[in-house]
């Protein structure tokens, strides 16, 4: 019997690997990793690319991951995929994004108050009219 | 026969209220089960990443991130605010703000400043009104929320952790118990509670490629967001529950009042064709 190690590959939105495989191959940030049972502790980042497992049966399975974390203990190998991609930059552009909201929800107060003073403006207005229909009654007779 | 064309009016204009509650309440019983399988399927990656936070405490004690020393003086706290983006669901985001303004008014009278971070356009709504910092927003997640959405607005309150604008973090959301049954939820992000594990038998450390403090980083950083984003899935899993109940209730209330119509309808009938039989009886006894 071959030697196992068991492998975990999840990501946030789902569970995506879990079983007991010969080798898991990666590609991590510094360069493609093949992890054999017993391999020392390790903890990397991934590049996005491919996750491949090989089976205690034979074969072998391919997943794709857009980068991650790889965790390995001597008989547990985690990979924690990321569902998006992940840049410093493109989280910048997210974060400000998400900033800019806010500003948008914060700007909305002073549309709220716009919108009081329409309503002030409109009901000025009603009045207005009101007593100009009054007047005219009162000449028509 | 007066009013009961009204009557028949009503009745009609209230069967077809019922005919809306009930679709919307059986859209919310199918996506309840959705959001809960989300749930579910997001578990395994926080529990996997806890466990590697908790070997990385292991393996590097003398290494202290920011994220998990706890800072003595509080003078701002954070609040991740997860609601939802549709009404019509009862008190649910109603409820949980009520709490929340309770905890904010608390943090005021120690003279801690208040800042906001809002997910959900209930939320958004809500706090526009009142005087509260609102550092980032993020809304319109739908059905599927995708972590994608989040990264932004946790990436807002990490940096100002980080630059110690805040020194204390929640995220709140409401807990899904049951389909009966949500709790307004507020848990600690920032500090991270130290994790509870035995003690080091043997020491050892990981291999970092390339430096332990920026993987630390990272892990930590995708360990925030992974919890926001449970909180996401878990309230609306909450929105659906409630909204359904919420829903439910009105198509009773519909039934109840349709009954009663139909009671004032049909006596209202009843006098008429009486009205009319005496009338007539009258009418030949006068001849």
């Amino acid at each position: 019997m071959t030697s196992t190690i068991h492998c975990d590959i999840v990501s946030a939105e789902s569970e995506i690997f879990s079983g007991d495989v010969t080798m898991v191959v990666v590609s991590g940030e510094e360069g493609e990793l093949g992890i054999a049972p017993r391999h020392a502790p390790l903890l990397t980042r991934l590049k996005p690319g491919q996750v491949r497992v090989m089976l205690p049966e034979g074969g072998e399975e391919f997943y794709y991951i857009s980068g991650g974390m790889l965790e390995i203990q001597p008989h547990v190998v985690t990979v924690l995929s990321d569902t998006a991609q992940r840049a410093a930059d493109l989280d910048e552009a997210a974060a400000v994004k998400a900033k800019e909201e806010a500003e948008r929800a914060i700007a909305d107060r002073s549309a709220g108050m716009e919108i009081a003073q329409a309503q002030a403006q409109l009901a000025q207005a009603v009045a207005q009219l009101a007593a100009l229909e009054r007047l005219r009654k009162q000449l028509k007779r | 026969m007066s009013g009961s064309k009204e009557i028949v009016g009503k009745i009609k204009s209230v069967q077809n209220t019922r005919k809306v509650t009930r679709a919307l309440e059986m859209v919310s019983a199918s996506k309840i089960r959705k959001a809960q399988d989300l749930m579910q399927a997001s578990r395994p990656y926080s529990r996997m990443m806890r466990q590697v936070i908790g070997h990385l405490a292991h393996a590097n004690p003398e290494y202290r991130h920011p994220f998990t020393i706890e800072r003595e003086e509080v003078t701002r706290v954070g609040y991740v605010i997860v609601a939802t983006d549709r009404g019509l669901c009862g008190g649910l985001n109603n409820n949980m703000f009520r709490k929340l303004l309770a905890e904010f008014r608390e943090w005021e009278e120690k003279g801690v400043e208040v800042t906001t971070v809002i997910i959900g356009r209930k939320a958004a709504q809500f706090f526009r009104r009142l005087k509260v910092n609102i550092s980032a927003a993020t809304q319109d997640l739908g059905e599927r929320p995708q972590l994608e959405d989040l990264i932004g607005s946790v990436k807002v309150v990490l940096d100002e952790y980080r630059d110690a604008k805040l020194d204390r973090l929640f995220v709140c959301y409401n807990h899904f118990v049951n389909t009966m049954t949500q709790r307004a939820t507020f848990d600690q992000l920032l500090p991270l509670p130290p994790a509870d594990e035995g003690p080091m038998l043997q020491y050892w450390d990981y291999l970092y490629e390339p430096d332990a403090e920026s993987l630390l980083n990272d892990v930590l950083t995708r360990y925030i967001e992974s919890l926001v984003y449970q909180a996401t899935l878990e309230n609306l899993a909450s929105e659906h529950a409630a909204r359904m109940v919420a829903m439910k209730s009105a198509s009773d209330n519909a039934s109840n009042l349709i009954d009663e119509l139909r009671l004032v309808y049909n006596k209202a009938r009843q006098a008429a064709i009486t009205q009319e039989i005496s009338e007539i009886v009258g009418g030949a006894a006068a001849v």
